[in-house]
């Protein structure tokens, strides 16, 4: 099987195993997506629990932000992604889902605050509509 | 037996569901029956179950689901059509104080189903089997990534279109138009089995969908010869992996939407109800964040289809190829930014209006772009009138004038007097008949010749496109005037006689577009009989120039003695350029994957479930849903899936190329 | 043997087949099939979150999250699904090294902790229920149950993947196939705790800051 033959062919990958067979995981990359994921669960919990920050919206976005950092340390250390994975087409894949999944929410929850203001009944005082 | 008992054993089923009481169900349950007895009794004479079963249902290869996928679709158009009829008619007569011959509850079921129908079991099976069929082919595969989930999906679009046609004789349809909006489509106001014949046709058929996209993204990720770089795509193949991104990404929605609709009308949960915090809006919201992405799943292969069909028949390479890719992977994008001009008149406000407006005219662009490049394309070529030809030059036409009406609805405030009525009904035929379905039938004359070894008989090809298009003009240029006037799409009886002749005007485009279907039904009667006549032994008949047609007509099983590599665009031609010799020895035996019945299983099994759902039949769905698990889950227990074709009987298949192509030179 | 020429070589006529191939073995594909369909799932979790997000302060005069939510309860179910996640990870090292037996084991305690989960899940569920807090109180309720229930559907669907591959592997050892069904289960397992950090983010812990 020579190497030569792959030459101008991206995406086919070197021999067979390289490119299906994921990056390699290890004990060590397990154990340090673990131990981040529960510093980074365990904080938040605490944070909601015991009330320390007085506002309710920043309370809510440090918990935003920890689930964003511990969803991509779970994509890293547990779901081992990485720009070559499967040529770069994992990754593409990855990125155009989170696209539209952002496209999604924030297109839903945007037209539907709209239609709930201007159609739902009881939102609005009549009297003052024109 | 008590009715506890009967209760059980038939749920909510019980002889009223059968619809003796209307004669016109009478009458079709009469044909349909007749016909089906003399199918089954011939398949049955001619001792032909075997062969099916062997050749045909079992199959996983690409080649043969594609082909059945466009069976499918091209019966169910006689049925959607059928549908059509009987609405041009009644609203062709229902005038000054006549109601018709249908009545509100009939009719009603008759333009649900023809719209779900057209979409789901016409226009996405005959573009899944185009795409089926010939990718492979086009990136010197032997077949797509995953050949059994292939055939499973087949197998599930057919079980959702069978779900669909029992409920014209068991129960009845859903009565809320194609997409089922809720509150009318809730319990409360739909508690009849219709609205779940819908839903679980849609669900059954959508699995095989979703699971299709994944296959053919694979397909053409993973199984391109060597040298096929992305932009040495044919362009059909770059629409075909968009399409299939744009199924993956968008029929999820519909799957979750769906389920949401169906625990609100089994459990009684309050998404979509009027009370309980319950907002219909939101399914609106949803479903058209499906549906959006899903017209744009139909037109993009078609544009494909032309680009092939252009360049072939022009005899020129496709002007713009890296303009045409980038223009599809932006509609690809752009299609998730526009759902909302489905509902400019839902109230969400003049600055949402504006963006999705503004989105939805930025949409047209690229297609715009693409029909200079088919333009272009044509310009000084030496352009051949073949039927596939013929087909793109009606395609260019009349789509131009649907997407700009598209682009006069984008305007919310032209959309807040037309939203609804006929001028809208109008755009989306143009769109879809103009776009997809010409397009069909441009790649289907295009694409026959290679799938069964014999072209269609130009003649009734030729007959049948003049009808089609003629009618398809007649049909619908009254409904945008129609429109224009104000009249709302879906009535069944009308006030107004100054609008009847408009009205018999579309009835008489129908009629035209019968004609059209009749002529293409003789055509192939017509060409399987000639077909020695219209024999294609060279595996190139339109002297093309992609790799598909480097094989013969039909392909081998395996489609490629040898794996090509490929050094340009248009592979094919490039090899005649460069003076490809074919292969005649050193072949080898070739690894494929073996046949399977576990498919049809499944899709019977996932049929028989959702019956079950539909009827309130508990033990039914439960048992059904039990054996889908043992059957997957057991199919998984089978390691050895695989044979091996043997070298001698590739060396005698070749062999017999090699005879064929020496004796047609 | 052949050698692949490229376009600009035209001292010697471009070869246009491979003689000798064995280029996509069985299951090349497999790995991005499965990834593209989690990310499709990933669009349907989408969708429930966005029904949760527009429905989700809709109690209709009914129980609101402060009423019904146990925080102490989710850290538990939390932290076992964490667990889960490492204990697999534990299974897919074993797998790398060969080792049949501790891959078993590893699998089964990783079926435990799911176990343990969707045990929890359910008897919150249970409660719920009980306390008139059902799905079909109000939207709330409603998208509440859908989104943590199909959560909770996968993961169960994981557990019997799981005990189908334990099947698996007891008959026909770390084959290839088998490897790579445990490398698709292992995507399964961990973007389903993926989805989990949303959901305790979004459900429970923002729930109880309203």
């Amino acid at each position: 099987m020579s190497a030569n033959l792959q030459a101008g062919a991206p995406g086919h990958g070197h021999g067979h195993g390289h490119d299906t067979a994921p990056a390699h995981a290890t004990f060590r990359g397990y154990m340090t997506g673990f131990v981040l994921s529960v510093i980074l669960t365990a904080i938040p919990f605490w944070l909601v629990m015991s009330g320390v920050i007085s506002s309710k919206q920043g309370t809510a976005a440090i918990i935003l932000a920890f689930a964003v950092v511990q969803m991509i340390v779970h994509m890293i250390f547990f779901l081992h992604m990485d720009a070559k994975s499967e040529g770069g087409w994992s990754l593409m894949a990855l990125i155009f889902s989170l696209i539209l999944v952002v496209i999604v929410l924030t297109g839903s929850l945007w037209v539907m605050y709209n239609l709930d203001t201007n159609m739902m009944p009881g939102m609005h005082d009549m009297s003052q509509m024109p | 037996m008590n009715a506890d008992l009967i209760k059980l054993i038939f749920g909510r089923l019980t002889l009223d569901a059968l619809p003796f009481h209307e004669p016109i169900l009478v009458a079709t349950f009469a044909v349909v029956a007749l016909g089906g007895i003399v199918v089954l009794g011939a398949l049955t004479y001619f001792r032909l179950w075997g062969y099916l079963w062997h050749e045909w249902f079992t199959s996983v290869d690409h080649k043969k689901i594609g082909v059945m996928y466009m069976v499918l679709g091209l019966v169910m158009l006689l049925r959607g059509f059928a549908d059509a009829i009987m609405m041009r008619i009644q609203q062709a007569i229902a005038f000054g104080g006549s109601q018709g011959y249908l009545p509100a509850h009939h009719y009603d079921q008759i333009f649900t189903a023809h719209g779900v129908i057209m979409i789901f079991f016409v226009a996405m099976p005959l573009v899944t089997g185009l795409m089926n069929f010939v990718v492979p082919l086009q990136i010197g595969a032997r077949d797509v990534s995953f050949p059994f989930l292939n055939n499973f999906s087949f197998w599930m679009t057919v079980g959702g279109a069978v779900i669909v046609m029992m409920s014209l004789f068991i129960g009845e349809f859903a009565r809320t138009g194609w997409l089922a909006y809720p509150p009318l489509s809730e319990t409360a106001y739909s508690p009849d089995v219709g609205v779940d014949y819908y839903i679980w046709g849609l669900q059954v058929a959508g699995i095989g969908t979703l699971l299709s996209g994944v296959n053919l993204i694979c397909t053409i990720v993973k199984m391109r010869a060597p040298g096929m770089e992305m932009m040495r795509l044919p362009v059909f193949t770059w629409t075909a992996l968009c399409t299939n991104v744009l199924i993956v990404a968008a029929f999820p929605v519909l799957t979750a939407v769906l389920v949401l609709l169906s625990l609100d009308r089994y459990v009684g949960t309050n998404f979509f109800t009027n009370d309980f915090g319950g907002n219909p809006m939101m399914y609106v919201n949803l479903i058209w964040i499906w549906g959006h992405p899903e017209v744009y799943i139909l037109v993009l292969p078609v544009f494909g289809i032309y680009s092939e069909v252009t360049a072939t028949f022009c005899g020129k390479r496709l002007f713009g190829y890296t303009s045409m890719v980038y223009a599809t992977v932006v509609i690809t994008i752009l299609s998730y930014l526009v759902w909302l001009h489905h509902f400019f008149t839902m109230g969400s406000g003049a600055s949402v209006n504006s963006f999705f407006g503004i989105s939805t005219m930025i949409i047209s662009i690229p297609t715009g772009a693409k029909m200079f490049n088919w333009l272009f394309t044509m310009y000084r070529g030496r352009i051949r009138f073949e039927l596939p030809m013929l087909w793109t030059m009606a395609f260019m036409l009349t789509f131009v004038i649907g997407g700009m009406t598209g682009v006069l609805l984008a305007v919310p405030p032209a959309d807040f007097v037309l939203h609804n009525s006929l001028f809208l009904i109008a755009h989306f035929h143009n769109v879809i008949i103009g776009g997809v379905l010409f397009g069909l039938f441009a790649g289907i004359s295009y694409w026959f010749p290679k799938a069964f070894g014999f072209k269609l008989d130009p003649f009734w090809g030729k007959l049948s496109f003049w009808f089609w298009v003629i009618g398809f003009y007649f049909a619908f240029m009254p409904l945008y005037v129609l429109g224009l006037m104000g009249v709302t799409r879906r009535l069944r009886v009308f006030d107004d006689p100054s609008l009847q002749i408009w009205f018999v005007l579309a009835a008489i485009g129908a009629a035209l577009i019968a004609l059209g279907i009749l002529c293409f039904l003789i055509q192939i009667a017509v060409s399987i009989k000639n077909r020695h006549a219209l024999r294609d032994v060279t595996g190139d008949p339109w002297h093309a120039r992609t790799l598909e047609w480097s094989t013969s007509s039909p392909p081998p099983d395996y489609n490629f003695a040898f794996t090509p590599i490929i050094h340009d665009n248009d592979a094919w031609w490039d090899m005649k350029e460069r003076g490809y010799v074919r292969p005649v020895s050193g072949f080898n035996g070739i690894h494929m994957p073996k046949n399977t019945g576990t498919g049809v299983i499944l899709a019977g099994l996932a049929v028989a479930f959702g019956f079950g759902m539909i009827w309130y039949i508990w033990w039914l769905a439960g048992l059904s849903f039990l054996g889908l698990l043992a059957v997957a889950i057991g199919h998984t227990f089978n390691y050895h899936r695989d044979f091996t074709i043997p070298v001698e009987d590739v060396i005698r298949t070749e062999n017999e190329r090699t005879r064929q192509l020496a004796a047609g030179a | 043997m052949a050698t692949a020429t490229t376009s600009t070589d035209s001292s010697t006529a471009p070869v246009f087949h491979l003689a000798e191939e064995h280029l996509h073995p069985e299951g090349s594909s497999t790995m991005l099939g499965f990834w593209l369909y989690l990310m499709s799932d990933c669009l349907i979790f989408a969708i429930l979150f966005a029904v949760y997000g527009v429905l989700g302060a809709n109690y209709a005069a009914g129980p609101a999250p402060k009423d019904l939510f146990e925080l102490p309860l989710v850290a538990v179910n939390t932290s076992m699904l964490l667990l889960s996640s490492i204990t697999y990870g534990f299974a897919i090292l074993a797998m790398q090294n060969g080792r049949i037996g501790q891959t078993q084991l590893w699998l089964a305690i990783t079926a435990l902790f799911g176990a343990g989960f969707v045990g929890i899940e359910l008897h919150e569920f249970a409660g719920m229920i009980h306390d008139g807090a059902g799905p079909t109180r109000s939207a709330f309720l409603s998208s509440f149950f859908t989104l943590v229930g199909t959560h909770g559907l996968h993961v169960s669907c994981g557990l019997i993947w799981i005990v189908t591959l334990m099947v698996q592997v007891g008959k026909h050892g770390l084959i290839e196939a088998n490897r790579r069904r445990l490398m698709c289960l292992s995507m399964f397992w961990h973007f389903l705790d993926v989805i989990w950090i949303g959901v305790f983010t979004f459900v429970y812990l923002m729930g109880m800051l309203r």
